[in-house]
């Protein structure tokens, strides 16, 4: 299963990274939000699928999946919403005043202040 | 503790002075920055006593222990004799510059913290034992004289030789910094008094002739020597006053004092003595030849200060012969160091005197242009005066100062002939040729100066302003500082004893251990010497010379002007940094964010993947995976497809759902993985995440028609297809060695007895990582604010507002 998920996580990233290079401001963010989906199956990933039980304390358990993977997870994903929400602010405050969501068009000029 | 804050007394007082200049408007701000010099040449004087009885005072203070950086104040004769000659010409100059900028007109409070900044910089090059914060030091004095020399800025000339001057000293500041770094790599030490204890040792050292080129280097740009002394002249745009006190008297003197500092540890190289003795003499003479072309009265006296710091350089060159003679100290050999150290105080005194009164003409005539100037001297009788007695000193005539350190000058010299090691026997004849060839230029731009621009014709049509004599404020430091060369003259011993001989035994450690050892006594008639023949030769040849300079001086237009050093620079800085490099940049520097990140996207796998190949990481074994099954396939082929949709969608509303479905199969993920907390996380974030992006979706524009929304683009493919090929690989070799433990069982073992919770993921996030939490919440804070001020902003609205104003 991990050896299949090191492949679903590199196909993952190939797809953001290729988003991210796109010239569409939409893109661009969307290629950040499968890029985060990647990194978070990467760390849970690395973190391996040992145990069959969640990280909580109960009576009878004494194996339990790796806590620590999930709990830099879990800051990760709430962190990667508010780069998602402020991008998002970002690229639709930008439309508004340059006209345009084109990378290349917004591109800055040498005698640009 | 007095000691070391002395360094930083001017800097400390340089933060008052945006407030004295600000709210004492009618007082001179100069007048409150008088006081920090005149402290400090008193709070110096004090060491005289002890210092000349050879005895040294030392100060620490740790900066960075650790690397063994401190703070030292070390007060021998060196650096005692420096930091009197930075107090109290700084104290003249400080007066001088009360009458010569005007306190209305000029930003006075930007040009005294700069100079306070000096003040300061210089104090610790002088004393820093310790090689570190010498170098600190030493480039804080670079970044001054740059500020002082761009002190009006709005001149182009000034900005330009600001930058050439910040240029040429921080390149060789930057190489001695190199060779500071291999004397301490040789000697496992930064303290200097420590390296010259075991300079014999050094010297078997392979590195040691490239430490010495280093520093030498450091020395030569700071102290003007051929061929760096391109600077100089061009710094003679800052204001006089500066010219006077960085420029002649003090900074440029920091390459002296390097190289006397290092003579015991480099004196027993060849290299040294036939670098620092030719570089001298060649400078010396160049900077003579070339002071006759100038027709600006400042850049003569620029030139005749490159040549002057060529002599005492030459002459510290000289002063290393010492140690290679068995009982140097009763040979004519002694007289190297002592000369160069006494014709450096007279330097001080007679070229700050000219250089203040190259202002005063300035300031009273409107121009320093020489061709313009004349006759002058019955209107500024005092400022004709002192002008004389400084160039006769320069000249090296009696009864002045110059007269007696230029005879000794002329011994050293002569010496040398008498020195057979190192090939001094076949070139060594030359020494007292240049220099006495160099000496009788030296005797007619003296001349040139003070006869050209006080004597002749007065032509009050072509100045500027009418001329009359300065006020008495200005002429005071000229004319304290002209009756120094007189007085120094008279009571040479007692000036001697009191500072030359102590930094002579810094400089030659080895021969002399107190001052009292240093035999040799100045007086002004030898009888009949060589020396003396040579200097009526000066004297005859020189007035012969500057009679008939009318008829020779156009000579010097037909040198060739394409050759120039100055031309050089001028090619390394516009052509070769300023054009050539700047296209290069541009070739990869587009300005498009998206290049950048194709660079950063091409790098991250290039190193990454490389790294796994030449440190041979990748590993891969099947055991320890944990088994599959169906439902997981069918997931997985949910995410691939999702995916698929989103990078290929002819549509963003398909972009932003097939998102949204990549989201929910990913919580689905953690709900297999067994990470409940996750799974009802993502679930929630992913769902906001959805309605956000159709909330901008409605706001922004379709992808547009132009964008290659199907064309496969080679370029990104190939960039994104290796960094997917990187996060596989990592993924299994991470999977397939575990070299250390997991951290976790410290999580497992300690969270009830601990922490008192039963979810271990919850309590690692708010207890064991409670501080992490913390900062997240700063950051979704963070990203809060800077949306509320995103949408509040409206950059178009508000350029209308001003418009309408």
């Amino acid at each position: 299963m991990e050896i299949i998920m090191a492949f679903v996580c590199g196909f993952l990233f190939m797809s953001a990274i290729y988003l991210i290079l796109s010239r569409s401001l939409l893109r661009i963010i969307i290629g950040t939000g499968l890029l985060s989906h990647g990194a978070h199956l990467l760390i849970i990933t690395m973190g391996g699928f040992g145990g069959n039980n969640p990280p909580v304390l109960a009576d009878g358990v004494t194996e339990y999946v790796d806590p620590l993977p999930q709990a830099l997870i879990l800051t990760a994903i709430v962190i990667s919403f508010g780069v998602t929400a402020f991008f998002l602010v970002l690229a639709y405050r930008s439309y508004q005043e340059l006209k345009t969501d084109d990378m290349t068009q917004m591109k800055g000029s040498e005698d640009h202040e | 503790m007095l000691q070391i804050l002395c360094l930083f007394i001017p800097i400390i007082a340089a933060f008052f002075m945006p407030f004295l200049f600000k709210k004492i408007r009618n007082v001179h701000t100069g007048w409150f920055v008088l006081i920090v010099p005149l402290f400090l040449v008193v709070y110096y004087s004090t060491f005289i006593p002890a210092v000349s009885k050879g005895e040294t005072v030392i100060e620490q203070l740790s900066w960075i222990p650790s690397l063994g950086i401190s703070f030292v104040s070390y007060i021998d004769g060196l650096s005692l004799l420096f930091s009197l000659l930075i107090s109290g010409i700084g104290a003249l100059v400080v007066l001088y510059s009360i009458f010569y900028l005007n306190r209305k007109k000029e930003q006075l409070h930007n040009f005294y913290i700069y100079l306070l900044i000096f003040m300061s910089a210089m104090l610790g090059v002088v004393q820093s034992d310790n090689m570190i914060t010498l170098y600190f030091f030493w480039e804080l004095t670079s970044i001054s004289s740059f500020l002082l020399i761009g002190y009006w800025f709005n001149r182009d000339k000034s900005r330009f030789g600001a930058l050439k001057s910040m240029m040429i000293t921080v390149a060789g500041g930057m190489l001695m910094l190199g060779g500071f770094v291999l004397l301490s790599l040789m000697g496992g030490t930064f303290s200097i008094r420590a390296l010259i204890e075991q300079a014999p040792q050094l010297a078997t050292n392979d590195l040691f002739i490239v430490a010495l080129v280093l520093i030498l280097l450091g020395a030569f740009t700071k102290s003007a020597q051929f061929p760096f002394y391109i600077w100089l002249p061009d710094a003679m745009e800052a204001p006089t006053p500066v010219s006077a006190y960085l420029h002649s008297a003090t900074m440029v003197k920091a390459g002296i004092y390097l190289v006397a500092r290092f003579t015991p540890i480099f004196a027993l190289s060849e290299v040294w003595v036939w670098l620092v003795a030719g570089i001298g003499l060649l400078t010396l003479f160049w900077g003579s030849f070339f002071a006759l072309k100038q027709t600006d009265l400042k850049g003569i006296l620029a030139f005749s200060t490159v040549s002057q710091l060529g002599l005492i350089m030459s002459l510290l060159g000289v002063s290393a012969i010492a140690y290679h003679i068995d009982g140097a100290e009763d040979t004519v050999f002694k007289y190297a160091a002592f000369a160069a150290i006494f014709h450096l105080i007279n330097h001080a005194t007679f070229k700050g005197s000219l250089f203040m009164i190259a202002g005063i003409v300035d300031h009273e005539t409107g121009t320093r242009d020489i061709r313009k100037l004349g006759g002058l001297m019955s209107l500024m009788p005092v400022s004709f005066t002192v002008a004389l007695i400084g160039s006769f000193s320069m000249a090296g005539l009696p009864p002045f100062n110059g007269f007696l350190s230029k005879e000794m000058f002329l011994t050293a010299m002569l010496s040398v002939t008498e020195f057979d090691l190192f090939n001094f026997s076949t070139w060594g004849p030359l020494f007292p040729i240049i220099a006495w060839v160099a000496s009788v230029f030296t005797f007619i731009y003296s001349f040139y100066f003070v006869f050209k621009t006080f004597t002749g014709k007065l032509n009050v049509d072509q100045l500027p302003t009418k001329p009359h004599e300065a006020p008495i404020g200005m002429l005071i430091s000229p004319v304290l500082l002209a009756g120094l060369v007189v007085t120094i003259f008279f009571i040479p011993n007692i000036v001697t004893d009191t500072f030359v001989k102590p930094a002579v035994v810094a400089i030659q450690p080895f021969l002399y251990s107190s001052p009292y050892d240093v035999n040799i006594h100045v007086s002004a008639w030898h009888g009949p010497t060589t020396e003396l023949y040579m200097t009526i030769g000066i004297v005859v040849v020189g007035l012969l010379l500057f009679l008939t300079l009318s008829k020779w001086q156009k000579l010097y237009s037909a040198l060739p002007e394409r050759f120039t050093l100055n031309r050089l620079y001028d090619f390394t800085i516009n052509e070769l940094l300023g054009s050539w490099m700047t296209r290069f940049s541009k070739l990869y520097m587009t300005g498009s964010i998206r290049k950048y990140l194709a660079y950063m996207f091409t790098a991250i796998p290039v190193i990454v993947i490389g790294t796994l190949i030449v440190k041979n990481a990748f590993a891969f074994k099947f055991e320890g995976s944990s088994p599959i099954h169906l439902y997981e396939i069918i997931l997985i082929l949910v995410l691939v497809i999702g995916t698929i949709t989103t990078v290929f969608a002819r549509s963003r509303i398909t972009s932003i759902i097939a998102l949204g479905a990549v989201g929910y199969t990913v919580s689905l993920f953690f709900v297999i993985f067994n990470a409940p907390d996750l799974a009802l996380t993502q679930l929630v974030i992913e769902t906001i995440s959805v309605a956000l992006f159709l909330m901008a979706f409605y706001h922004l524009p379709k992808f547009s028609k132009v964008e290659e929304r199907t064309r496969f683009k080679f370029g990104r493919a190939f960039v994104s297809i290796a960094v997917g090929i990187m996060v596989t690989l990592v993924a299994l070799s991470s999977h397939s060695q575990k070299f250390i433990e997991s951290i976790s069982s410290y999580y497992k073992e300690t969270v009830y007895s601990e922490a008192g919770g039963g979810n271990i993921v919850n309590v690692i996030l708010v207890d064991y990582r409670g501080f992490d939490t913390l900062f997240e919440i700063a950051v979704l804070a963070i990203a809060g604010i800077s949306i509320f001020a995103m949408i509040k902003l409206r950059l178009s609205r508000k350029e209308k507002n001003y418009e309408s104003k």
